[in-house]
């Protein structure tokens, strides 16, 4: 039997990522960068041109992604994602945009931008790293901390509700909604892939891993335990009740359900064609649609 | 018995001994380790303060405005975009005449984003009514957070007071911190009786009407600058008494050989440390130089200013921040306490450590030659940028990789 090395020189997805930017600044075990190959591969294989594509994130660790990938992407002020996102939907509707940022940027300090985008329809995915805590600042509790979960601020556990997000962004408006988590990466690509077809605001949340921050804290030993926990308590039920989504990690019977909650169709943000007179839409829209023919 | 602390750390011992009522809380680098330190010691029972982390700095310092308002002794801390966040309130919670305090712990603002630091984030926000301290040790920060709480709460200030560390510089440099005992922090501070706090049942209050017209407007601003005049006759009076009982006595200005001094350079926050360096190298080479560190920014110390920089030969004011379209921030305001002045040297302007970017001593030597010059001549040369070249061409080499050759 003999034995060789494999050494691959390239990885199929290098043409996507800023090869010049790695290392990541990323912890060993950190949900991100999955995902962010996840969001990548869906990326070519939405059939829009990369050229396109438009990534926009706030601050934190999520935040760093665009600057990884090879593609237009904006590093925004905290929790300014969402807005600066619009106006780039609005001016150039022919872009695909993509806010990735996570769960303190948009659902602390950036709460309020999220659900007046979700109630405007406005033609955005949103897509959402949520590692339960402020990782970039060391493991504070945030919006989405589970109840009792230990965080630097709340070292006897946290005792606020956190956000349950799918919730959340159905309620506000959101024409699509699911959660994955860094371990189900075939289907969070599908259901980025949806996000990418779909007109409208749509929001994927994802659940990854922090062991730094938010693992060592809460006695989950590493990356691989947290994965393990997230196979062993994930179901997948795309008709939950919404309300049912809560996660709470200390209740080892509750499940985490994922799936693609929502789909529904609502008329997308246009002030250019919305603002006017009935008539003058119908010739704003025959407009539009020359143009993306053209 | 002394400690090593972080100025961090220290900062959050200033609010403990203050024996704070409330502390709102919002993470940032290089921050919160402040925040941390405060929620481990509250989530244990060793201090009495409601800790409560909030939404953003905009609502941090909404809620610590009100808490001051209802009559809660208030601590809170903030950095950077953070401060810029929270701006409205700044402003809005200072014409409140609510005493609370806020360390900010200084880094430069975006864009480019850094972590570094520098002072435009705290500077911006010296018009807003806040009073500022300016810290260059972690013995002083902790010092500093004691001092503004008896000089906020004073019936002639009622302003919020800023204390501001630098980021890394401080916030992560360990030094040895003399901490005093609960008590005697305590006989320090006394008895806290917020006689302005208007938020209580008994007595319903309209609060934060509009006012048009402009007279009206104008005497509440007014008296907020009289107020500020104020702080400085009560900085001196919190200064004496902690001397008195602690035994370290702050100035409204800090002083270093600056007796026979005839050259002197002007810095503040804890590159101050670098400055005193380059007095010492200047000294063992012959030159008098000296060294005056701003420690109050507001209110600002004109007079103690005017009477430390008059009759120098020449005076460099070294500016870690950079107001774009005009230069060094704080030399104008040296400027304007000497104008009056009849002896006024030659003063000359440099913006240096930006981003928390080192000033080496070969920078303080050209500053040195170029004060050295100034005060032969009485010419007074152009603002200066300290860059050195082999920042420029690392700078280059940077340009280079990007494909922007030829940019710089």
């Amino acid at each position: 039997m003999s034995t060789s090395t494999f050494i691959a020189e390239r990885h199929p997805s290098d043409p996507l990522f800023r090869a010049d930017r790695l290392p990541h600044i990323w912890c060993p075990g950190c949900g991100i960068g999955p995902a962010m190959h996840a969001y990548a591969q869906a990326m070519v294989e939405s059939e829009i041109p990369l050229a396109r594509h438009v990534c926009v994130s706030g601050i934190g660790c999520t935040g760093r992604v665009p600057g990884y990938l090879n593609m237009d992407s904006y590093h925004t002020t905290h929790g300014r994602a969402i807005p600066f996102a619009t106006a780039i939907a609005i001016v150039k509707p022919e872009l695909e945009v993509t806010v990735y940022s996570g769960d303190g940027d948009l659902f602390a300090i950036g709460g309020n931008h999220f659900i007046h985008a979700a109630r405007r329809n406005v033609d955005l995915n949103v897509i959402c790293i949520n590692n339960f805590n402020y990782g970039m600042t060391g493991g504070q509790v945030g919006p989405t901390t589970p109840m009792g979960a230990r965080a630097t601020t709340a070292p006897f556990g946290n005792y606020e509700q956190p956000f349950n997000l799918p919730y959340l962004a159905a309620a506000t408006g959101a024409v699509f909604v699911a959660r994955w988590t860094s371990l189900h990466l075939r289907q969070l690509k599908q259901a980025f892939l949806r996000a990418m077809k779909k007109r409208g605001f749509t929001f994927v949340e994802v659940l990854a891993p922090c062991p730094v921050g938010f693992g060592r804290p809460n006695d989950i030993g590493d990356a691989m335990e947290e994965m393990t926990l997230y196979r062993e308590r994930c179901v997948v039920d795309a008709s939950a009740r919404l309300d049912s989504l809560d996660i709470d990690l200390r209740d080892k019977e509750r499940p985490i359900t994922l799936g693609n909650f929502v789909d529904i169709e609502r008329p997308v943000f246009d002030p250019l064609a919305m603002m006017r007179p009935a008539g003058e839409r119908e010739n704003h829209a025959a407009l539009a649609g020359k143009t993306q023919e053209g | 018995m002394k400690q090593m602390l972080t100025g961090n750390t220290a900062a959050a011992w200033g609010a403990r001994l203050a024996d704070v009522d409330y502390i709102p809380a919002f993470p940032i680098t290089p921050q919160t380790e402040i925040i941390e330190t405060l929620a481990q010691w509250a989530a244990a029972g060793e201090i009495p303060a409601r800790f409560v982390t909030l939404d953003s700095e905009h609502s941090m310092l909404t809620a610590g405005g009100a808490a001051a308002a209802a009559g809660a002794r208030v601590f809170t801390a903030t950095s950077s975009q953070g401060l810029l966040y929270g701006f409205e309130l700044l402003y809005t919670v200072a014409g409140w005449r609510v005493p609370f305090v806020l360390v900010n712990v200084s880094r430069g603002l975006a864009s480019p984003i850094t972590l570094e630091p520098d002072h435009n984030d705290v500077l911006a926000a010296r018009d807003s009514g806040c009073l500022q301290i300016h810290a260059e040790t972690c013995q002083e920060v902790f010092d500093s957070i004691l001092m503004a709480y008896r000089i906020a709460e004073d019936p002639r200030v009622l302003l919020p007071v800023i204390v501001n560390l630098d980021g890394f510089s401080l916030s992560f440099t360990r030094e040895p911190v003399e901490l005093p005992a609960v008590a005697a922090a305590s006989i320090y501070l006394g008895e806290y009786a917020p006689g302005h706090a208007w938020i209580r049942g008994e007595r319903p209050m309209a609060q934060g009407v509009a006012v048009l017209g402009g007279a009206v407007y104008s005497y509440f601003r007014y008296q907020m600058q009289l107020a500020a005049e104020n702080a400085l006759t009560v900085h001196e009076e919190a200064a004496a008494a902690f001397e008195t009982m602690f035994g370290r006595r702050y100035g409204l200005v800090d002083g270093y050989r600056l007796d026979d001094a005839e050259l002197v350079l002007v810095m503040s926050n804890s590159f101050a440390t670098k400055g005193r360096a380059a007095v010492d190298l200047a000294r063992s080479e012959g030159v008098r130089l000296g060294l005056l560190r701003l420690r109050l920014l507001r209110p600002f110390p004109r007079e103690a200013i005017r009477r430390a920089l008059a009759g120098r030969r020449a005076v460099a004011v070294i500016d870690q921040n950079l107001s774009i379209g005009l230069g060094g921030i704080t030399v104008g305001e040296v400027a304007h306490a000497l104008y009056a002045e009849r002896d006024r040297p030659p003063l000359l302007s440099y913006v240096g450590g930006l981003g928390g970017k080192e000033i080496s001593d070969q920078e303080f030597r050209r500053i040195v030659s170029d004060l050295m010059l100034a005060a032969a001549t009485g010419e007074t040369p152009p603002p200066r940028l300290l860059f050195t070249a082999a920042e420029a061409r690392q700078m280059q080499t940077l340009l280079s990789i990007a494909g922007k050759e030829g940019a710089g």
